[in-house]
């Protein structure tokens, strides 16, 4: 599964923390850092955090 | 045979619903009507960065699933009425649809203010037309006018400011966003918005609107006379329940319903959403409407597998539905995050971190117990609070 951020869309709400925290995280600077090729085991939290970002800035490229 | 699932408002609950339905195993087929003419999309950015750049369908649509390709969407015609015993709508257009399963994601519209005067410059932001509208009157130099000093109020304030409008805020409370943060972060937020040039003048409504054919100013309960060239009202919202009248239901406020979701005792109707009324056992029994943008995913996860469950397709699920509320609002650079229930905390409220100047923690409690987080900033912290509120025990 290949997960994509619009970084410029992003604004750092970190919901998706949430939903996949072994996908995303908010770094100690208060910015969302991701894992761009997360195991297709986490397809559904995936799904979930890209439903819950305020900013809709999370796509799931296949 | 196939399953006819039709789910009333075509916006974000209705979308939701939707998806969780397929996810949920449902293959009959769903039919969504909505009276606006656009596929769901986002609303926050009406008042926020759409609002202070361009508002287009395509900036703020949501995105489709594949497993939402086959919904059908009737849009740009409202439900006229609806005969919950025959299970059956009826359209503005006289089409009759009938349903074995029924999903209300009518929602809100705002509410307008009864003031005399001309109604042409007078402004309310809840679709894409209506903040298209506005864009149009937001310039610089403009003169703005809020009324109301609630988020939506206060975001408009912002978006305004930032495209170099002259705004004044007018509402009735004492301090903006009171309810539900309380004096002292109110105050603090009205400082912020007062360091950016926004004006307030608070303890004060509304009595007319003057002005020939468009409005150009307002007369205050004070006497005070403002010239203005736009208003907004941002006054709150009334539920999109009329459709429903006549069913015998309590529609007193949104569409009363059980933890499950299901509207009061009807098998085989959901609500979801900010028009779904229904307690949340993390807090009390008390069933409340929470006009969060959280609400209509965790809603709609839920009100699914009722449904389905009602029609025979599904299990039940036995554990309580007790969603942690979740909200955030932005205000120029200014991330505000709240977390759980502070309206419940409001006579216990206390700094956790930082300041109430700079990036700050409130916490709001009940009975000792910490029942709400809101954040000014501090993303780093965001995590630790909203665990604390997650690990209170939720009433079975
Ligand atoms: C400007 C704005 C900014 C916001 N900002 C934030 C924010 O920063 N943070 C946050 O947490 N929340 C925010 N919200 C709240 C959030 O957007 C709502 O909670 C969310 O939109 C609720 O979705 P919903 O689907 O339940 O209702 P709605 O989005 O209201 O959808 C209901 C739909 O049903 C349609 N409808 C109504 N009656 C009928 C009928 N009879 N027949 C057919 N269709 C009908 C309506 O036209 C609408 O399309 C904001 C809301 C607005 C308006």
């Amino acid at each position: 599964m290949k997960v994509v951020v619009d970084m410029d869309v992003c604004k750092d709400h970190g919901q998706c923390v949430f939903s996949a925290p072994e996908v995303f995280q908010i770094n100690e600077n208060g910015r969302l850092v991701y894992v761009a090729e997360p195991d297709e085991s986490l397809r559904d939290a995936v799904e979930e955090a890209a439903d819950v970002c305020p900013l809709q800035a999370i796509t799931i490229e296949d | 045979m196939s399953r006819r699932i039709l789910i009333a408002g075509a916006s974000m609950g209705g979308l939701r619903a939707a998806e969780r339905l397929r996810a949920s195993g449902f293959m009959g087929e769903i039919v969504a009507v909505g009276d606006e003419i656009h596929m769901p999309y986002n609303r926050p950015p009406l008042s926020k960065e759409a609002l202070a750049s361009e508002v287009t369908h395509e900036a703020v649509a949501f995105r489709l699933r594949p497993a939402v390709a086959d919904v059908t969407w009737r849009l740009g015609v409202p439900i006229a009425s609806a005969d919950l015993a025959a299970g059956a709508v009826r359209l503005a257009d006289g089409a009759e649809l009938a349903y074995d399963g029924l999903v209300v994601a009518t929602g809100m519209r705002p509410r307008r203010l009864p003031t005399p005067g001309p109604a042409r410059g007078r402004h309310v932001v809840r679709t894409i037309e209506d903040a298209r509208t506005l864009r149009g009157e937001l310039g610089p130099g403009a003169r703005v006018l809020v009324i109301g000093a609630g988020f939506i109020g206060c975001e408009v304030a912002a978006t305004a400011r930032i495209l170099g409008a002259d705004v004044t805020v007018v509402a009735p409370e004492a301090v903006p966003m009171r309810r539900p943060l309380g004096d002292d972060l109110g105050a603090a937020l009205q400082r912020r918005h007062e360091a950016r040039g926004v004006r307030f003048l608070l303890g004060r409504t509304v009595a007319a609107f003057f002005g020939e054919g468009r409005v150009a100013g307002a007369e205050l309960s004070d006497g005070t006379r403002l010239d203005a060239d736009v208003v907004v009202e941002a006054v709150g919202s009334a539920s999109n329940t009329e459709w429903l009248d006549g069913n015998g239901l309590d529609l007193s406020d949104g569409v009363l319903c059980d933890n499950a979701l299901r509207v009061e005792g009807r098998s085989g109707v959901v609500a979801v959403g900010d028009v779904a009324r229904f307690p949340n056992p993390r807090y009390d029994d008390v069933a409340r409407r929470v006009e969060h943008w959280s609400i209509p995913t965790d809603t709609a996860k839920r009100a699914a597998v009722t449904l389905l469950a009602d029609l025979g397709l599904g299990a039940p699920e036995p554990a309580p539905f007790a969603p942690l509320p979740t909200f955030w609002s932005d205000q120029y650079d200014l991330r505000i995050q709240s977390f759980g229930a502070p309206a419940l905390g409001a006579d216990d409220i206390r700094v956790l971190d930082g300041d109430l100047d700079g990036e700050v923690v409130v916490g709001y409690h009940d009975g000792g117990a910490l029942v709400g987080v809101v954040l000014i900033g501090l993303p780093s912290a965001v995590a630790r609070y909203r665990a604390e509120l997650m690990r209170a025990p939720v009433a079975a």
